[in-house]
């Protein structure tokens, strides 16, 4: 009887731990929405998020956040187009053709590279990547697209390594060791079965990453240039949600429209990153790996 | 990977006890706000914790806004400005009781700055202004090389930012393709490395790896500031709930004092006499 209640006890504790974060995160949510949705008063979600004039301290004040999302999106993809192949494929090369001792370096090294701190890599962006850039091109400026997409390329490698790496561990012995038998190569093997077997998680693993990319700030906010322009090219300078956020909530005064302006750009920014995250899960759940038996 | 952890767990724990040793005990100033004002509030604050070693003053900047809302919400005492507090702020804070009392403590020099390499050394007012709203797009236009021009400006709720528009743009819109850079240090940076590009910065931020402009044949500098001839100045204020008492009084007299004002100098800002 004691031990019932004991279990009891315990059982809560481990509920209530449970509960607050996602009560704190349901807080968060809703703070986000009070201080946000004011701004619909004075101009239409339509507007909002379709307008390409973002000057929000002018009288009367625009507040079109259309060339922000695209600012995100462009960065985002650029990111991405160079993320994917160097995350997943140091991924195939971790899990699949190292060494025991160089996976032993490797695999920490990329882990490591999640750690480095965002304003270290903005500054290297903006003190060495821009100037190179420039120089190299020879284009106005050096503070660009292609700048902050190298940057966020290198942050979101190490989620798409380590979450693809996990995925490949978890393909099932015998499927290599049957394509082995039917005197399939190396390469065979991997191109054709571990990396087909472990698809849903390395999906999962690229939409995670660029989620992480679409949510940094300090890196877009130091080397994206922060443009408020629909970019022409992609040594165009753009302005992403975050920075702007990250940039002018310090000046908005509280409350005001450009204040409850920013709190809407976040809205946005977190139904995206939402849905990314959404569509990571169900993909992962919608293809997962059941047993030898789904191939 | 463990050991690592061990290692920055020691440093961590080295910091915080560090932190707590040098904490001194008695009153505390706070004070918050502008990024401009910094340099001038951690001067004024160093000599005067020297002077009055039972005082403490803390500082942090985060912009204007970021200040008066500090003030507003009563987490500090002093709320550092570059500009004067908005109607919607007083509102804001009489509402809640809370009377912003501003006081002049420095005359900050806005100055357009270009890459060392420019040889372009003068613009009226009008060609700065027609550069940031995008009608002069290449340096030929202004006597200069043919390049095209990089505007470099401060995000639009800066202070900085607030004083250029007021003072060169006449209220007119920088064009969507100016980069906006969140500091003046940011500014620097950009234009430092760039030979196409134009921004513009607080006096006090003004250095050797970029070139001072002079704005219709006035160059920026304590006299001309003062004299009101530099046409691109404006005051820096510390705003205190109600009139100050006790030691927030006694800091701000310190501030404007004489030797309050040779610490102004000295961070690069012109004095008020």
């Amino acid at each position: 009887m004691k031990r019932k209640i004991k279990e009891t006890i315990i059982k809560n504790i481990f509920l209530f731990i449970a509960l607050v974060s996602i009560v704190i995160l349901a807080l968060i949510v809703i703070f986000l929405f009070i201080e946000g949705i004011p701004v619909f008063k004075v101009v239409s979600i339509k507007d909002f998020i379709f307008g390409i004039e973002w000057y929000p301290t002018y009288d009367p004040p625009s507040f079109g956040i259309w060339s922000l999302i695209v600012g995100s999106f462009i960065v985002t993809l650029c990111a991405s187009v160079i993320a994917i192949p160097l995350g997943v494929l140091s991924a195939v090369y971790i899990a699949e053709i190292a060494p025991p001792l160089i996976k032993e370096v490797f695999k920490p090294v990329v882990e490591l590279l999640a750690g480095l701190p965002s304003v270290v890599l903005g500054f290297f962006g903006m003190a060495v990547m821009a100037p190179w850039l420039q120089a190299t091109f020879d284009i106005p400026t050096g503070l660009n697209i292609v700048n902050a997409s190298m940057l966020l390329a290198l942050m979101a490698v190490p989620t798409i390594a380590s979450i693809s790496e996990d995925a490949l561990y978890s393909v099932p012995q015998e499927f290599k060791e049957a394509s082995y038998a039917l005197g399939a190569t190396r390469f065979e093997t991997i191109a054709r079965v571990i990396v087909p077997a472990a698809l849903s998680g390395i999906s999962t693993a690229v939409i995670l990453g660029m989620a992480r990319a679409i949510g940094e700030t300090m890196v877009v906010l130091m080397v994206a240039g922060g443009a408020a322009a629909i970019p022409e090219s992609i040594f165009d300078s753009v302005r992403p949600m975050p920075a702007s956020i990250a940039a002018e909530m310090g000046e908005a005064p509280f409350r005001s429209d450009h204040y409850h302006a920013l709190f809407a750009t976040g809205i946005i920014l977190f139904g995206l990153t939402l849905s990314f995250n959404l569509i990571a899960d169900y993909v992962s759940h919608k293809f997962k790996e059941v047993g030898s038996a789904t191939l | 990977m463990r050991r690592i952890m061990n290692i920055f767990l020691v440093a961590v724990i080295c910091l915080a006890t560090a932190g707590v040793g040098t904490a001194r005990t008695g009153e505390t100033i706070v004070i918050k706000g502008s990024t401009t004002v910094l340099p001038v509030a951690q001067g004024a604050a160093e000599a005067y914790m020297k002077l009055h070693p039972d005082i403490n003053i803390s500082i942090s900047g985060g912009g204007s806004g970021n200040g008066i809302k500090a003030l507003v919400d009563k987490s500090t005492d002093i709320a550092t400005s570059s500009r004067f507090v908005k109607d919607k702020e007083i509102e804001m804070s009489t509402a809640k009781g809370v009377y912003p009392v501003p006081h002049r403590v420095a005359i900050d020099a806005i100055v357009p700055i270009v890459h060392s390499e420019n040889p372009v050394g003068d613009l009226t007012i009008e060609q700065l202004s027609l550069i940031y709203q995008g009608k002069i797009r290449n340096w030929k236009e202004v006597g200069g090389q043919d390049l095209q021009i990089v505007v470099v400006s401060r995000d639009t709720s800066s202070g900085t930012y607030e004083v250029w528009e007021e003072k060169v743009l006449h209220k007119a819109k920088v064009f969507p393709r100016a980069q906006l850079q969140a500091s003046n240090g940011a500014v620097i940076q950009a234009v430092s490395k760039n030979r196409y590009a134009i921004g513009y910065i607080g006096f006090g931020y003004l250095n050797k790896t970029v070139k001072a402009l002079t704005v219709g044949g006035v160059e920026a500098s304590v006299e001309t500031a003062l004299s009101g001839v530099y046409p691109v100045a404006r005051p820096l204020f510390m705003f205190t709930n109600g009139w100050p008492t006790g030691t927030v009084s006694s800091f701000i007299n310190f501030i404007v004092s004489r030797e309050g004002q040779e610490i102004v100098t000295k961070e690069g800002f012109i004095p008020l006499f």
